[in-house]
């Protein structure tokens, strides 16, 4: 069977009340946004707590379903036949085509499933399932009905047009991106920050994101490999204005003055206060950290305590509660994990002291602190002043061969 | 300005070699095994490109098989010299600083019921010749030792290696890595007693992908790559047409080069090495040193002219790159091939470098193109970077 369009379910869009066209125009400009790089010419329409979309007629399929699966507010993906002449004889006609190109003479159970958008139309629901499977089943030698639990629902929408599908593609849930605010992401090499870019994103959050760099310390590959990440992301989360702040300064002058084994902690709460700086910037209304309770040194309760102190907007951590291994599955599902193991330091791990403290009280930190001022103010600022923003997308790499372009 | 100096690692390809490939690939594009004037074409390239490789080393053109590089032609040789000798003894040994492409094989081989032996080095970088030798038994097969080391620059008597292998066992198949070697020496395979020498393209400006292995007539390889049966057999697969027009375009240019250019980089050398050793806490290694700790240009023309190796305490190499890399300055820390697989850059260890200078040490790697002022601008630079990040070391 070669479908030439698509009916998309979305999920929580639906309870949604008089701003319900937000979600629905974000969702559409998502699916818009990632058909467009398989080729023109997809066209989505939105039909009464549906998308409708309609597709080229080279398209591929695959390619399609793989791209609708990414995309936030999908809750289903059926591949439908479009019946435009929707009397109830050739809709009987074309859906007893539709079984038989698909089923052909397999032996299946099968009950028909109706429902009347349209409520002109003059058969009501109960009927066109009643009538419809007497049609099927006398065309059918193959077909039995079983209402309890059948092996095929054939599904048969009547709206402008009259719709047939019996396959249902799950899809991941959530909410359109661009649906619910913006927020900044601390994304690092690791596994842990890229999952948590696409948790917030799966609740229809806009993300940018801030990486720390610190070079000649972390090298070119480093950064790269870091906008390789929100490149994967992005197909998720839409386009990331990926912010690079070189770090070096401030990291060495923490080095020079604090305590090693606080170093981490104080390094964080400075990453924090960047990070909120250019979170204000782009008017993102909260941080997003890959943080994990008790992950490592850095993520104890005390620690997250300490670095939070810092924070004059919400920290979102969307994977607190998650065992590692989950988020490692997460990342490979979502294909993140190769590229996070590849083997460039970045800043946080390149002069860690060998016994980082674990539980850190807030006025240490804070006396420890005050060791840097007089200097470390004018090296934040110029942090902030050389900062290179990079708009990382994921079509580029098809229509450009590049990855990114500043 | 950009100063390159990491050209162990790979080289730009010279114009002429462009232009040697460019043409394979516009004008003389056919399939070599063709029977028709296009496929005579291309065949006519790739044995013209024998016969000139055969000349730089005084061989016959059919024992030149050409490969797609270093690490083939190691594989090639080692491999397939061992599996063809397996009815004779079982036994391999190589010197404990050879390439990853020399040294993973050689592991590989022991899956083949094969016992492999690596010979020790000495801390100038030299392999023991009477360590070797007793080393060797009526089974060994094959030994393989490299003529210049990647990582260090260090160069063996492959001569007097070969000739005491062979008193000792006349059986013995020798192979030499000569791959950082190849251009920069005159090396006559025949007459040094070598049976398999690899050479790489892409060190001496030809392209990436090209490369040969020598083989000795009568020393029986068993190919590694089966299909059509090019290249008699030894090496199946289309010739790679355009690399080995430029490969052989490229060795004529570097051998017609060599004498005035090597001249030349062994001053240079000479000047960077004793540069370096008043730089504070940094170590130069497998350079023997004066007793006032100077390089003299004698001991410095033992060594390659292209390559040198220095530790600098404190510092990390890959922090030191980088720094470098701010100055538009190219260097690698120890061997590019393997500086992302700490557990296999076995040079230093092998040649007794200490502990603390193992993460500490860059290597820097000339080409003929280099200059004075670029090797003058590089040790300008590391005069004021290396105590800066000697400063901050990792706890």
């Amino acid at each position: 069977m070669i479908y030439r369009a698509f009916l998309i379910k979305y999920s929580e869009i639906g309870i949604k009340g008089k701003n319900r066209y937000v979600f629905e125009d974000a969702l559409c400009a998502r699916i818009n946004e990632n058909l467009s790089r398989i080729s023109d010419g997809f066209v989505t329409v939105r039909e009464q707590g549906r998308i409708f979309l309609s597709c080229p007629e080279d398209y591929d399929y695959d390619r399609t379903v793989r791209e609708l699966k990414k995309i936030f507010g999908v809750w289903a993906i059926c591949p439908v036949k479009v019946i435009p002449d929707n009397s109830f004889e050739s809709l009987t006609q074309a859906t007893g085509d539709y079984v038989e190109e698909v089923y052909g003479d397999k032996e299946i159970t099968f009950k028909v499933e109706a429902r009347r958008a349209d409520k002109r139309y003059p058969i009501e629901s109960p009927k066109i399932c009643a009538d419809m499977g007497d049609y099927l089943l006398r065309r059918f030698k193959n077909l039995k009905v079983d209402v309890r639990d059948p092996q095929v629902r054939i599904h048969v929408e009547v709206r402008n047009n009259a719709y047939v599908y019996s396959e249902i593609i799950r899809g991941p849930g959530g909410m359109p991106v661009g649906a619910n605010g913006r927020a900044m992401l601390l994304l690092s090499g690791g596994i842990d920050s890229p999952v948590a870019g696409y948790m917030i994103a799966k609740r229809g959050v806009t993300v940018d994101a801030v990486y720390f760099h610190a070079p000649p310390y972390t090298s070119e590959q480093a950064l790269q490999k870091v906008i390789d990440l929100a490149q994967i992301i992005s197909a998720y989360t839409g386009p990331i204005r990926l912010h690079v702040v070189n770090f070096t300064d401030i990291q060495l002058d923490i080095i020079e003055k604090c305590p090693r084994d606080e170093l981490t902690i104080i390094m964080r709460r400075y990453m924090m206060r960047l990070a909120e700086h250019f979170a204000r910037e782009c008017g993102s209304l909260g941080l997003v950290t890959g943080e994990s309770i008790g992950q490592v040194a850095s993520q104890t309760m005390q620690s997250l305590a300490v670095t939070n102190a810092v924070c004059g907007m919400p920290v979102y951590r969307p994977l607190i509660a998650f065992d590692k291994q989950d988020i490692i599955d997460i990342s490979e599902k979502i294909g993140t994990y190769e590229t996070s193991i590849e083997p460039y330091e970045d800043c946080c791990t390149i002069f860690v002291a060998k016994h980082p403290v674990t539980k850190p009280l807030l006025h240490v930190i804070e006396k420890s602190e005050k060791k840097l001022e007089g200097s470390v103010e004018e090296l934040v600022e110029k942090a902030i002043k050389t900062v290179r923003i990079i708009n990382v997308t994921s079509s580029r790499i098809y229509d450009k061969g590049t990855p990114y372009a500043e | 300005m950009e100063i390159y100096l990491d050209n162990a690692a790979t080289t730009k390809v010279c114009k002429i070699a462009v232009q040697a490939a460019l043409n394979a690939m516009q004008t003389d594009w056919g399939n070599p095994s063709s029977k028709h004037t296009k496929g005579l074409d291309a065949g006519n390239i790739i044995k013209n490109s024998a016969k000139t490789i055969a000349e730089t080393i005084d061989v016959k053109p059919t024992e030149i098989v050409f490969t797609s590089g270093g690490t083939e032609s190691n594989n090639m040789a080692l491999v397939g010299a061992a599996l063809a000798a397996k009815r004779r003894g079982n036994h391999v040994i190589a010197s404990g600083y050879e390439h990853a492409s020399v040294y993973n094989p050689l592991i590989s081989l022991r899956d083949f019921g094969f016992e492999v032996e690596f010979a020790p080095v000495d801390e100038l970088g030299h392999i023991k010749i009477d360590e070797l030798t007793d080393m060797i038994r009526p089974t060994t097969v094959l030994v393989s030792v490299m003529y210049v080391n990647n990582e260090v620059g260090a160069v063996n008597d492959i001569g007097a290696i070969a000739e005491a292998v062979h008193e000792k066992n006349k059986d013995v198949i020798f192979h030499c890595d000569a791959v950082q070697a190849y251009g920069k020496y005159v090396i006559y395979p025949a007459r040094l007693g070598i049976d398999l020498m690899s050479v790489s393209g892409h060190k001496i400006n030809a392209p990436k992908g090209s490369g040969f292995l020598y083989v000795k007539d009568g020393v029986r390889i068993r190919p590694l790559i089966w299909g059509g049966g090019q290249q008699k057999d030894r090496r199946s697969g289309t010739e790679n047409v355009p690399a080995i027009a430029g490969l052989a375009a490229a060795a004529r240019q570097y051998y017609n080069e060599r004498r005035e250019a090597t001249e030349r980089l062994y001053e240079l050398k000479t000047m960077f090495v004793n540069e370096l050793k008043d730089i504070n806490g940094t170590h130069v290694h497998a350079v023997k040193p004066e007793e006032d700790g100077s390089f003299s240009e004698a001991e410095v023309r033992k060594t390659a002219p292209h390559i040198v190796s220095a530790g600098f305490e404190g510092a990390r190499a890959e922090v030191l790159l980088h720094a470098l890399e701010q100055s538009e300055i190219y260097v690698s820390s120890g061997s590019a091939c393997s500086s992302n697989h700490p557990g296999i850059s076995g040079t230093l260890r092998a040649i007794g470098v200490p502990k603390n200078l193992l993460d500490a040490t860059l290597r820097f790697s000339f080409s003929f193109s280099t200059t004075r002022e670029e090797l003058e601008k590089t040790i300008e630079v590391l005069k004021e970077i290396v105590p800066i990040y000697a400063r901050f070391a990792r706890k």
